[in-house]
């Protein structure tokens, strides 16, 4: 008879975890053969750029009525060109000198002959078309009626022909567009997630039906429940923080690029419609929540399963 | 809950049924002696797979009660369940090999499951792998490999982690009469280090070969026992002629 091979009794007993390398053997190594990553790579991406437009979208709205809730306009309605310039020079001196007032700019003739050009040609004749006098006023609170009559009763007798309203109120469709837009934004946002946690959970699911066999072989050898499904887990989040990176790294290659055209409009009004960094890390988050949702499918699915196993 | 008799197995009138069909297991009631060796002979369909999945802790008998190292398993949390079939090595009677990992891990994959560290499982993993005769294809997956060399491993898988139960279920049914002795041999090895050994097998001529084994026989799911002996077995270890 030959020698008994020498059979390790350095086996532990205890309940101890696996380590990530050997969890890792446990399962194959043909990583990235199936569905999973790219599907939640394309989730990802769409997911980011619509969170992205979504988040701009908002800043845009809440930047905008900010700056111009605090915004005045002053007109001088005079056809003469020297009484007009001498009302406004008045206003503007009265207008400094008002503590609720934290910055005005007289309008130059020139800048308001280019917003005109389009409309009336160039070379306007001043007298033939009397425009009038622009003074933007910026207030240190909002341009509530209270405020706005309060410049006006200043204003009455320096410059009669003074004409003072809110930047808001011209703006108010514009603002009930841009929230119309973000709420479209919104409800897109929040599909597209609940499409992408469906699409995570369903390649979870079935990345885990090939794998049945593994699961009740280990669940034999002694694996225990959390065990098996932390091996489980371990891989599909491999898979999904995979695909959560590629998605991520298109969804913000789009999102930039989308962001410099916005930017080459120059549109005075159109600020702050850029992401801060709140919103930039609610991006970077999208891609762990896919982790954590395919994570935690494994989880219960693994558990699911063994459960029906003594 | 600790064990006063030393019993490693203790069956009391257990029957299983697999769902609403009749019992293929019925009143069965054996103790098995710690470090013995012993054979589970009957037809094919007498009940033999299912009385091992009863003893891997595969299956939960229909009644009885079934008491392991020395406690009720069957009432026993399932939480509690894998360090008891930790304890145990299982070929399976059709080897149940991972199909995605190779020769060696499987072999590895008890001693991985038990928390081994991996420079200390290398060597004897490839150990084993060379006393069954395979260490040539130590990297083969399952698929790739014959039915007998896939037993091979799965007679590997569980006798490296030295069990203190073996239950093999036709453990040579698939390998030529030396190779067949020679897997022999290696749970004669194992058992006398100290595991109990349990192999289910329709082989008359296997039964000879291992002197010192007892043997226990199911006919249509019922285990004779004519002398008492594997109900009540003598505190000495027993021998062959007290089981006949
Ligand atoms: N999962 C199952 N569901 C229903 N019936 C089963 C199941 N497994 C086994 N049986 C039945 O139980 C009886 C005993 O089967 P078992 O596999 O235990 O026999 P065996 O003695 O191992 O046979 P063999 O020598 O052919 O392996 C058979 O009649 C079989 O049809
Ligand atoms: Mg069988």
């Amino acid at each position: 008879m030959s020698e008994a091979p020498k059979v390790t009794r350095q086996v532990a007993r205890g309940f101890s975890a696996f380590g990530g390398e050997r969890a890792a053997q446990l399962l194959p190594q043909a990583r990235l053969s199936g569905p999973m990553p790219w599907v939640i790579a394309i989730m990802i991406t769409l997911t980011v750029i619509a969170a992205a437009g979504g988040l701009a979208l908002s800043n845009l709205a809440s930047g905008a009525r900010a700056e111009l809730s605090g915004g005045a306009t002053v007109q001088i309605l005079q056809a003469l060109p020297q009484e007009r310039d001498r009302q406004a020079a008045a206003a503007e001196a009265v207008l400094a000198d008002m503590p609720e007032v934290s910055g005005l700019r007289r309008v130059p003739d020139e800048e308001l002959d280019a917003l005109l050009e389009p409309w009336l040609g160039t070379g306007v004749d001043a007298d033939a078309v009397p425009i009038p006098a622009l003074i933007d006023v910026r207030l240190r609170g909002e341009a509530s009626e209270a405020e706005l009559a309060g410049l006006r009763s200043a204003l009455a007798d320096v410059a009669p022909d003074a004409r003072v309203d809110a930047q808001s109120s011209w703006l108010r469709p514009v603002f009930s567009a841009i929230s119309s837009l973000q709420w479209l934004a919104i409800a897109l946002v929040v599909l597209l997630a609940l499409t992408s946690a469906a699409a995570v959970w369903l390649a979870a699911r079935s990345q885990l039906g090939g794998n049945r066999e593994t699961i009740e072989i280990i669940h034999l050898l002694g694996g225990s429940d959390s065990q098996i499904a932390r091996i489980f887990q371990r891989s599909i989040a491999f898979d999904a923080a995979l695909g959560g990176a590629v998605g991520l790294a298109l969804g913000l290659a789009a999102i930039l690029l989308l962001g410099q055209q916005f930017s080459g409009l120059e549109s005075g009004m159109i600020d702050g419609g850029g992401l801060q960094l709140v919103d930039w890390l609610l991006i970077a988050a999208i891609p762990l929540a896919g982790v954590v949702i395919a994570m935690l499918t494994a989880r219960f699915t693994v558990l699911a399963a063994l459960r029906k196993m003594l | 809950m600790t064990d006063q008799q030393g019993d490693i197995i203790t069956f009391d009138n257990v029957g299983l049924r697999y769902g609403t069909g009749k019992e293929v297991l019925s009143d069965v009631s054996f103790t098995l002696y710690p470090g013995s060796f012993y054979f589970l002979t009957g037809a094919s369909g007498a009940g033999k797979t299912s009385l091992l999945k009863l003893l891997y802790l595969a299956q939960r008998p229909s009644r009885g009660m079934i008491r392991m190292f020395g406690t009720d398993v069957i009432t026993l949390p399932r939480n509690r369940l894998p360090g008891f079939r930790r304890r145990l090595g299982v070929v399976f009677q059709d080897f149940r090999l991972v199909p995605h990992l190779s020769a060696f891990d499987n072999v590895a994959l008890p001693l991985r499951v038990s928390g081994v560290r991996e420079s200390e499982l290398q060597k004897p993993v490839a150990d084993m792998l060379d006393w069954v005769g395979l260490s040539h294809r130590a990297e083969a997956k399952p698929a790739t490999l014959s039915g007998g060399e896939q037993q091979r491993v799965a007679i590997a898988r569980a006798v490296i982690g030295r069990p203190d139960m073996l239950v093999a279920d036709e453990p040579t049914g698939n390998v030529d009469p030396e190779m067949a002795l020679k897997l022999l041999r290696l749970f004669e090895a194992l058992n006398r280090l100290g595991t109990t050994v349990v192999v289910a097998t329709h082989d008359v001529h296997l039964l000879k070969k291992v002197p010192e084994s007892l043997i226990m026989r199911l006919d249509k799911g019922r285990l004779s026992d004519p002398t008492g002996a594997l109900r009540f077995p003598p505190r000495r270890p027993p021998r062959r002629d007290d089981a006949l």
